[in-house]
């Protein structure tokens, strides 16, 4: 593991518990490495966009993904920065069921000096029947500060 | 439609209530307003609000903007939505309109922009298909 990413395992869960809206939503990290992020949404009674079915908002999923898409832009760039969303779009395949958590997998496909694309799912469970899907561009807001030592201890090393 | 209604309407939502939503109803026209409030900011160090509850605040005004028409028929369904972020979001009032584009048998396009010193800069706007209710 590159020191990049274990110092992104160290400070990710307080990126998240750190940005007030993702943990007033109860957003929790779950997993983080190069260019992919994981977080979860635990169903909440507060998050309920339809009071007649109970079933979370959709601006709750939009949340979820925007973080996760976000968290797996800064991991898609060899250094700790500053993002801003530039685009989302969010396609919604069914309802999440009421009660169960949400999962989000983010993954960073390709950077540019200053853009990131990434495109994510929410589930509740199986990966292969996500609740939405998200495609998102992410903008750098400041320069990125690259890990002492990156280059040398990346992954794929010199054995 | 009344401004009672508008508001019961926009009370029933647990999501709108937390994520602070008002509304205003008048002269035939809803408007949602999204009051400052911290657990809203997505950026502590700027500060600026979480795109995400940018994009939950005109998710809820599309809906609302909807089910006005059919006050009795639960909300539409969003389908899929497209949000812009153009400007960053001060944590200030931020205020959202929604225009239905195009409204068919089963799905409505509408659009949304957000706003906050001046309608005319909008800080993000989004656009979406949305599945009607008498279709549910």
């Amino acid at each position: 593991m590159s020191r990049f990413i274990q110092k992104l395992w160290e400070i990710a869960p307080t990126l998240v518990n750190g940005t007030p809206h993702a943990s007033e939503l109860g957003m929790k990290f779950v997993a983080i490495d190069k260019g992919i992020a994981t977080l979860s949404l635990p169903y909440n009674s507060a998050l309920i966009g339809d009071p007649r079915s109970r079933v979370i908002a959709g601006g709750a999923v939009t949340t979820l993904l925007d973080q996760a898409c976000g968290l797996a832009a800064i991991s898609g760039f060899d250094g700790l920065a500053q993002l801003a969303t530039l685009s989302l779009r969010i396609d919604y395949q069914r309802s999440a069921e009421p009660g169960e958590m949400i999962i989000a997998e983010a993954e960073c496909y390709k950077t540019t000096r200053h853009v990131a694309f990434i495109r994510a799912i929410a589930h509740d469970g199986d990966p292969d029947d996500p609740v939405a899907t998200a495609q998102s561009t992410f903008i750098l807001t400041g320069p990125v500060h690259k890990m002492p030592n990156l280059g040398t201890q990346e992954e794929g090393g010199t054995e | 439609m009344t401004q009672e209604f508008a508001t019961r309407l926009i009370g029933e939502i647990p999501y709108a209530r937390t994520l602070g939503i008002r509304v205003d109803f008048s002269e035939d026209t809803l408007l949602l307003i999204l009051p400052y409030q911290k657990s809203n900011i997505g950026n502590p160090t700027l500060p600026a609000l979480h795109g995400g509850a940018i994009g939950g605040f005109m998710e809820v005004c599309a809906l609302a903007e909807l089910r006005r028409r059919s006050p009795k028929l639960p909300f539409s369904k969003p389908i899929g939505v497209n949000i812009d972020y153009l400007r960053r979001g001060n944590p200030v009032e931020t205020y959202a309109r929604a225009d239905i584009f195009k409204e068919g048998s089963r799905v409505a396009n509408v659009r949304v922009r957000a706003w906050q010193d001046n309608e005319d800069e909008p800080i993000a706007a989004l656009s979406g298909h949305f599945l009607l209710p008498k279709t549910l």
